[in-house]
């Protein structure tokens, strides 16, 4: 007597059916995202993989030197050696490539939607849940329509990643345009700029600093999707650790799991240290 | 003097619906009526005055008394909500968004009371945005932004960040940046109460050079009674959204409008606003040189005074005697000229009291009152400058003593 009535909701079928809709209808517009993404994450891949080992090292002591301090740059570049002297080069550049596609992609979908959101208040607040729902959501349940969209491979890797990772950029995005000093907004009114002046000369810039503390929120949850995008057959670091689990092989587990960290804290302090670039700049 | 801005029957209202509240403010509603009758914010009450061309208009204010809401409705940051704004005899609340982005860059520029300086732009592109907006050619631009940079004494600074700056030199960019679009019209909002007291006079006296060789009209927002004083060649007071009374810092002093305002320019520094001719007596005793040593005697006893100022024909002062230099004179047959003294002070007539002070301390004498034509229109005793001091309610202290 006391078990649940005998009501089934079929809330999963809709979706479902919605998610058919979709495919069918918008055939042409998935050909053209698939189209995009994998010509990208190929051409990113095959320079990275073609370029010498000791360039990119090169390129990461730069990049750590100029961001951060020698120190740093002596640090990365160690770590992307260590990852190659694991047998793993080509796979953390395949793991970099459809990173680097996913966060391209999620910046010029995501700083448009953010400044939209900014400026409209309706619009906010209906894409305010959907942002939460989108971080919230089990990362694996995007696998599934990504499958249904793109197939196995690359693609649908980079469009499960871009459901997970794009929320930040739009947040701090909108919080950064809503955040610039009123007063500044007036003293640009005041001397007649349009609206596009406004948010090109003024708003943008100011925002700037902001708008990158979510590139590197934005580029840490995409990195944080790569085992999870393997599942789906995504290549590179994320598959290493999948085919780990599978065997129980600890020694492979470790050194994929170990290289995806070094990815992180590298990403990570390099993209902060860009960030903090542009705030000294603004400041 | 022509009249460069009127605003007739001006009222800002914020809530849901402004529009609204307008009848009742027609009925003669108070702020807190209707407030609590609709709960909208009344933030400029049926406010109407003329701005002259080229004078520096003040409003004066406590916070909270619309006196910033009512400087943006000026270049419609804040559109009214009921009223007009002439500038130059056309209707600005009428405009279509063309028309007022053309007011806002060639006729009106703002100065803001925390500067609002673009801080990821250098002090020159900061000066050149106005004319950037405008679409200004970049050598064109880059040239008036120098002259305005240097016009405000910061030349050298053009590469620096704003943050670099000490708050009263990122003020002045402020200003050479509202400068740089030559606008006829000067919005500022308390531009210098965030600098701390000796930058804000220094700011003070050159915001009054600028003037001096530009002539704009401005229109000056400050909560401090002194400044506005020092400022203002007309000032208004607004309290609760009302302009409570408009007229010259004398006229104020002299006759304030109601108990608040008396209450509020109790503590002005009155030598800072009065003059000398405002003190002034004007001379019942006058000697010319050609009248002698016998006429300067006998001006003296009627008056019952000890000295008296000698002057010539078109009334130029020539020097002083004292009756004890008169008498011995008289004894030993010499002439009026030969007992001229000279070491006694000469005030222009526009001079503050606060500056005649030392100088009367130092003279032995009355200190003669000239015009613009150096003609003596009256002399000022020690007593004067201290009654000067002291507001003309002395009747009310009185009861102390009782």
């Amino acid at each position: 007597m006391g078990s649940f009535p005998d009501i089934r909701t079929n809330l999963g079928d809709y979706v479902k059916q919605f998610v058919d809709f979709l495919d069918t209808t918008l055939e042409g517009f998935f050909d053209f995202i698939f189209f995009i993404s994998s010509r990208t994450i190929n051409f990113l891949d095959d320079l990275l993989v073609t370029m010498p080992w000791w360039c990119f090292v090169l390129i990461i002591f730069l990049l750590g030197w100029y961001f951060k301090s020698v120190f740093s740059g002596i640090l990365y570049s160690l770590f992307i050696f260590l990852i190659g002297s694991f047998g793993l080069w080509e796979d953390m550049m395949t793991t970099i490539a459809i990173i680097l596609t996913a966060v391209i992609i999620c910046l010029l979908i995501g700083i448009p939607v953010g400044i939209w959101m900014a400026f409209s208040k309706g619009f906010s607040n209906v894409m305010r849940p959907l942002l939460d729902a989108m971080q919230t959501m089990p990362s694996f349940v995007y696998l599934i329509p990504a499958i249904f969209f793109f197939g196995l491979g690359n693609v649908s890797a980079i469009f499960a990643t871009l459901i997970y990772a794009l929320p930040p950029v739009i947040r701090l995005t909108e919080l950064a345009i809503r955040g610039v000093d009123q007063e500044v907004i007036e003293s640009a009114q005041s001397f007649g700029s349009s609206r596009g002046q406004m948010l090109r000369k003024v708003q943008l810039p100011q925002a700037l600093p902001t708008i990158m503390a979510g590139v590197n929120q934005t580029t840490m949850m995409a990195l944080s999707m790569v085992v999870i995008a393997s599942m789906v057959g995504a290549k590179g670091l994320g598959e290493q650790v999948l085919v780990s689990i599978n065997r129980i092989d600890i020694a492979l587990g470790f050194e994929a799991g170990i290289s995806i960290v070094f990815l992180a804290i590298i990403i990570d302090r390099v993209t902060n240290g860009i960030a903090a670039k542009f705030q000294r700049g603004i400041k | 003097m022509e009249t460069k801005i009127k605003i007739d029957h001006v009222s800002k209202i914020f809530g849901p619906k402004p529009k609204s509240v307008i009848p009742l403010i027609k009925e003669g509603k108070t702020k807190n009526e209707i407030l609590a009758e609709t709960g909208h914010t009344v933030g400029v009450y049926d406010a109407s005055f003329d701005i002259k061309k080229g004078e520096v208009f003040v409003i004066m204010g406590l916070s909270g008394s619309g006196k910033s809401t009512l400087i943006r409705c000026f270049n419609l940051l804040n559109k009214p909500t009921d009223g007009s704004i002439y500038i130059d005899g056309e209707d600005i609340v009428t405009y279509k968004k063309q028309d007022l982005k053309k007011v806002r860059q060639e006729k009106i520029a703002m100065v803001f009371q925390h500067f609002g300086l673009f801080s990821h732009r250098t002090i020159l592109a900061n000066v050149e945005y106005g004319l950037e907006i405008r679409g200004v050619s970049k050598d064109e631009r880059r040239a008036i932004a120098l002259k305005n940079i240097e016009i405000v004494g910061l030349k050298g600074y053009e590469d620096k960040y704003p943050d670099e700056l000490s708050g009263g030199m990122q003020q002045r960019v402020g200003l050479a940046r509202a400068l740089a679009n030559d606008p006829d019209i000067l919005l500022m909002d308390e531009p210098f109460s965030a600098l701390d007291p000796l930058i804000r006079r220094e700011m003070q006296l050159e915001l009054l050079d600028i003037q001096d060789r530009l002539q704009k009209t401005i229109i000056f927002i400050t909560h401090d009674v002194n400044e506005a004083f020092k400022l203002g060649d007309r000032v208004a007071v607004m309290k609760d959204g009302h302009v409570v009374q408009v007229g010259t810092p004398e006229e104020i002093i002299e006759s304030p409008a109601n108990h608040y305002i008396s209450e509020f320019i109790k503590d002005i520094d009155r030598s800072k606003v009065f003059q000398a001719e405002h003190i002034m007596i004007k001379p019942n005793a006058l000697v010319s040189l050609k009248d002698g040593l016998n006429v300067a005697i006998k001006e003296m006893e009627e008056n019952g005074i000890s000295s008296v100022f000698v002057v010539d024909r078109g009334r130029r002062v020539k020097g002083i005697v004292t009756i004890d230099d008169a008498i011995q004179a008289k004894k030993e047959q010499k002439s009026l000229s030969d007992i001229l003294r000279d070491d006694y002070a000469v005030v222009e007539k526009e001079e503050y009291i606060n500056d005649l002070i030392p100088k009367a301390l130092e003279s032995k004498y009355p200190l003669a009152v000239v015009n613009d034509e150096d003609k003596l229109i009256g002399f000022i005793l020690r007593v004067h400058v201290l009654s000067g001091l002291v507001s003309d309610d002395i009747e009310e202290s009185n009861e102390y003593y009782y």
